[in-house]
C-alpha cells in the first residue's frame, strides 16, 4: 500500500511504500526524491552571504537553525569570530525558532492521531513564536536573518519585554496540553510501544537528535560539543529516563519537554546577553580552506562542510540532514505494527521533507 | 409529564392535506365552470381515501423536512460551532446576510461573513449538488451508486419508529425498538459494499474496517437492550418512555424523576453509549473512515452529492442514536410537572415534549461531540480489544445485574 506521495499522512512529497498483511506491516520502503533540488550544486555558484536564502529554505519551519549552522561552517573556514552580543542573540534565535519547530510538529502529529483541536492550539501557540520572531527578523517564514560574521540586526528595543510576556503565556498554555494528551488514555494507548528502536539500532542507522535522545542515549551537541554561547546556559538535555525507550511516546514526551526547555534557554540568554555591543562583524569576501559545523537542529544533527578555493563562493558544500538518516530507520520501527501506526510513529520522528531531499 | 404540542402528528397532516386540497379544488372547480368533468376529479379529491393516501405523502414528506432538513442542519451546526469554539477559533459564519443579492447585500460597511454560520451547511450541499459525480473505472457500478441510496434509505427507516413526542411519529409498532435496532445495523452492510466496490486499497481496508468494528459493536448494544427489558418487559418505545415519567423521589413538584440512568440500569446506560458512538462512526472510533491514514477511509471514491449523502447521513446516525439513549435511558421526551398549566382540564404546554426531546438530544449530541474533538482516534485492535474484551462482559453483567434486581423485586 502506498502511504504517499499524496496522502493527508505525508507532511511533504514523499512516499512509504508499505507492505501489509491484513493490516500488520511486515515491510516499508521510504521513496523520497520528490523535492530535490540540488541545494549542494546551487550553492556552489552563489557568494557566501546569498546561501543564507537558499539555506533558509533546506526546512521551511525551521529556517533560523539551517541558516545558522552553515553561517557557522563558513565563519569556522574564514577564521571569522563573532561578537559576543551576536553569538547570544543566535542563541535566543535558534531557541525560539526550535520552539516554533516543534509546535508545528506538535501540529501536525496531533490530526495524525486524529485529534484536530491538536492542530489549532499548537497554531496558536505557534504564532506567539512567529511574532517574535517576526519581530527580530522581520519575517514570519525564511527570515534570512543569521548573516556570516552575526546576525542582519539587533534586537528591537521592546524585544526582551514581548519574549518574556510571550513565554510565560506559553508556558502557561502548555498546561493545557499536558491535559490534552499526556493524560489522554487514548493518546497513550496509541503512541506508547509503537515503533520501538533500539539504541544500538538508531545509532548504527544514524538516527540523531530528539529521536535518539528518545532512546536513552545522552546526545545533544549544545552539550557535547557547544557552539556559540550553550556552554555559559544551564539547560538539561531532554532524555528518556524511563527503561523502555525508543517507542513514539518517548519521541513524543522529549520533544514536548524541549519545548520548554527551550523557554528556559531563551530567559537566560536574555539575562546574560551584553547590552551595547557589536552584534557583527565585516566577513572577507574571499576564503581559503574548509570548515564545517554542526549544531542540534529541531530534527537531530545539521552538519554544513563547506570548502573554499580562494573565490567568494564555496568549492564545494555538504549537507547532512538529520531526517534523511532517521527515515532510514524507519523500517525498522514499522515492521509488527499496524496500519494505524504508520502515522503515529511517521509523525513522531518529526519528517520535514525539505531537508531530507536537499 | 408535560403534553405534546403535535397530539396527533397524522391529524395535523391530514387537515394539512385537507387545506392543500381546498385550495387545489378551488383551482379546479374554477375550470370546471368551463369544462364540467373537472368537477368529477375535484370530487374524488376530496373524497375520504384519496385525501388518507394524499395525508400519508404529505406525513412523509413533513417528517423528512423535520429530520433530514431541520435537524440534521442544526446539529452539523452545533458540532461545527462548538467545536470551533474549542478549538479557539469562530468556526462557520455565512448566514442570510452573506447572500450576494438585495435584500441581504444591502450593507457594505459590515464583513459579509459575520453570521451564525447557521447557512454554511445549506451552502455547502449547494456546492456538493453542482459537483461531478465521478465513478471509478475499475470500480463495481451498480453497487457503487446503490451504497450511498442504502446507507441513506436505512437510516431514514429509523425514523419510521422513532417517535420524537408521544404524538410526533409516523408509526406506532409494538416492537418499535426492535424495529429501530434492525435499521440501525443496515449501514454497516452499505458501508462494507461501499469499501469493497470502489475496488481502491483505501476504501477496502475502510469497509472491512467497518465491518469488524460495527460486528464488534452491535453485541453488547443489543445485549444491553435486553438489560433493559428486563426492567420495561416490552419493546414498545412509547411505553418504554411512560415509565420513566414520574418521579423517583420527590419533592413537591420537583423531584429525581425515575430515568433508568438512575437505576442499576447505569451500567447499560455507560456500555449503551459507548456502543452507539462506536455505531455513530465518531472520532475515538472512527478507524472505518481514519482520514490520516486511510485517505478519507470507505468514503475515498465518492464525490459530489453521493459524497454528501454518505457523510450527511453520518450526523442523521448520530441524532437517532442521541434519540435512542434519550429513550431508552434518559426518560425521552418526558418533562417537569410544571412544564404544563391546565386551564378548565385542558392541558396546555409551557414546553412541549417536543422541546424536551430535542433539548436532551441536541445535549446529548454536544457531549459526544465534546469528547470526540477532544480524544484521538483509537486503533483497530484497540477498538476491538475494547468491543469483545471489555463491552460484552459487562454487557453480560448488566444483563445479570437487570435479571437479578428484577427477580429479587428489588426495582
Amino acid at each position: 500500500m502506498n502511504m504517499g506521495p499524496q496522502h493527508p499522512m505525508t507532511h511533504g512529497l514523499w512516499n512509504m511504500k508499505v507492505k501489509v498483511d491484513g493490516e500488520t506491516i511486515t515491510d516499508a520502503k521510504p521513496e523520497i526524491g520528490y523535492l530535490h533540488r540540488g541545494y549542494e550544486k546551487i550553492m556552489e555558484v552563489r557568494e557566501f552571504q546569498k546561501n543564507v536564502v537558499l539555506t533558509d529554505r533546506l526546512c521551511y519551519v525551521s529556517s533560523i537553525t539551517w541558516s545558522h549552522a552553515y553561517c557557522l561552517a563558513v565563519e569556522r573556514m574564514m577564521g571569522v569570530e563573532v561578537p559576543e552580543r551576536g553569538q547570544w542573540i543566535r542563541v535566543v534565535a535558534l531557541e525560539l525558532q526550535r520552539i516554533a519547530s516543534h509546535l508545528m510538529w506538535l501540529a501536525a502529529y496531533g490530526p495524525d492521531l486524529g485529534l484536530l483541536t491538536a492542530l489549532l492550539w499548537s497554531l496558536r501557540e505557534r504564532e506567539l513564536f512567529l511574532d517574535l520572531i517576526q519581530l527580530m527578523s522581520g519575517a514570519r517564514m525564511n527570515q534570512n536573518y543569521p548573516r556570516v560574521g552575526g546576525v542582519r540586526n539587533d534586537l528591537p528595543d521592546n524585544f526582551e519585554a514581548m519574549c518574556k510576556r510571550s513565554i510565560a503565556h506559553f508556558l502557561e498554555k502548555l498546561d493545557g496540553y499536558e491535559k490534552l494528551m499526556h493524560e489522554s488514555k487514548v493518546f497513550l494507548m496509541r503512541t506508547q510501544d509503537v515503533g520501538r528502536i533500539s539504541a544500538a539500532d538508531a545509532i548504527n542507522w544514524g538516527v540523531t537528535g530528539p529521536n535518539l535522545r528518545a532512546c536513552g542515549v545522552n546526545v545533544d551537541l549544545r552539550r557535547l560539543d557547544p557552539y556559540e554561547t550553550y556552554e555559559q546556559i544551564d539547560f538539561e538535555p531532554q532524555i528518556w529516563k524511563g527503561a523502555d525507550g525508543g517507542d513514539s511516546y518517548a519521541r513524543f514526551v522529549c520533544r514536548f519537554n524541549e519545548m520548554r526547555e527551550s523557554c528556559g534557554i531563551v530567559l537566560q540568554a536574555l539575562e546574560k546577553m551584553p547590552k551595547d555591543s557589536p552584534f557583527r562583524t565585516k566577513p572577507p569576501r574571499r576564503a581559503e580552506g574548509d570548515g564545517y559545523a554542526r549544531t542540534e537542529d529541531s530534527r537531530g544533527e545539521a552538519l554544513f562542510y563547506v570548502i573554499g578555493d580562494g573565490d567568494d563562493r564555496p568549492y564545494r558544500v555538504k549537507i547532512r540532514s538529520p531526517i534523511f538518516c532517521s527515515m532510514a530507520a524507519t523500517p525498522i520501527m514499522l515492521r509488527g505494527n499496524k496500519l494505524a501506526d504508520v502515522v503515529a510513529i511517521l509523525g513522531s520522528i518529526d519528517v520535514c521533507v525539505g531537508e531530507m531531499d536537499k | 409529564m408535560s403534553v405534546p404540542l403535535v397530539p396527533s402528528f397524522f391529524e395535523s397532516c391530514r387537515i394539512l392535506t385537507v387545506a392543500i386540497v381546498w385550495v387545489v379544488n378551488l383551482i379546479i372547480r374554477a375550470i370546471g365552470v368551463v369544462i364540467p368533468p373537472f368537477n368529477d376529479l375535484a370530487d374524488w379529491l376530496a373524497s375520504d381515501s384519496v385525501i388518507t393516501v394524499l395525508t400519508w405523502l404529505v406525513l412523509m414528506t413533513v417528517m423528512l423536512v423535520w429530520t433530514a432538513l431541520f435537524n440534521l442542519l442544526t446539529v452539523m451546526w452545533i458540532e461545527r460551532k462548538f467545536y470551533s469554539r474549542l478549538q479557539d477559533r469562530y468556526g462557520i459564519m455565512v448566514s442570510v446576510w452573506s447572500l450576494p443579492f438585495w435584500p441581504f447585500n444591502r450593507r457594505k460597511d459590515r464583513p459579509t461573513h459575520k453570521g451564525w454560520g447557521y447557512l454554511q451547511n445549506v451552502a455547502d450541499g449547494m456546492k456538493l449538488l453542482q459537483k461531478e459525480n465521478l465513478t471509478p473505472a475499475s470500480a463495481d457500478a451498480a453497487m457503487f451508486h446503490i451504497s450511498p441510496v442504502l446507507i441513506a434509505s436505512t437510516t431514514l427507516l429509523i425514523f419510521v419508529a422513532l417517535p420524537w413526542s408521544s404524538g410526533f411519529y409516523v408509526a406506532k409498532l409494538d416492537l418499535s425498538l426492535l424495529f429501530i435496532l434492525a435499521a440501525f445495523s443496515f449501514a454497516p452492510f452499505g458501508i462494507l459494499i461501499a469499501g469493497w466496490s470502489a475496488n481502491n486499497k483505501y476504501t477496502l481496508v475502510g469497509g472491512m474496517r467497518a465491518a469488524a468494528q460495527l460486528m464488534a459493536y452491535e453485541i453488547p448494544l443489543i445485549l444491553c437492550v435486553i438489560a433493559l427489558v428486563f426492567f420495561t418487559g416490552t419493546l414498545d418505545v412509547f411505553a418504554i418512555v411512560a415509565q420513566q415519567d414520574r418521579h423517583l423521589v420527590s419533592f413537591g413538584s420537583l423531584g429525581i424523576p425515575a430515568w433508568y440512568v438512575f437505576s442499576p440500569q447505569i451500567l447499560g446506560f455507560l456500555i449503551f453509549t459507548v456502543a452507539m458512538v462506536a455505531e455513530m462512526e465518531r472520532i475515538p472510533f472512527d478507524i472505518p473512515e481514519a482520514e490520516a491514514e486511510l485517505v478519507e477511509g470507505w468514503t475515498t471514491e465518492y464525490s459530489g452529492m453521493r459524497f454528501g449523502l454518505v457523510f450527511g447521513f453520518k450526523w442523521l446516525r448520530m441524532i437517532a442514536g442521541a434519540a435512542l439513549i434519550t429513550i431508552l435511558y434518559l426518560g425521552g421526551w418526558s418533562g417537569p410537572v410544571f412544564a404544563t398549566i391546565y386551564i378548565g382540564g385542558i392541558a396546555i404546554p409551557i414546553l412541549p415534549e417536543e422541546i424536551w426531546f430535542l433539548l436532551k438530544v441536541w445535549l446529548l449530541c454536544v457531549v459526544i461531540v465534546w469528547v470526540s474533538w477532544s480524544v484521538p482516534r483509537v486503533r483497530i485492535d484497540q477498538i476491538l480489544k475494547i468491543g469483545w474484551r471489555r463491552l460484552i462482559p459487562f454487557s453480560l453483567l448488566a444483563i445479570i445485574v437487570g435479571a437479578g434486581t428484577r427477580a429479587l423485586g428489588w426495582y
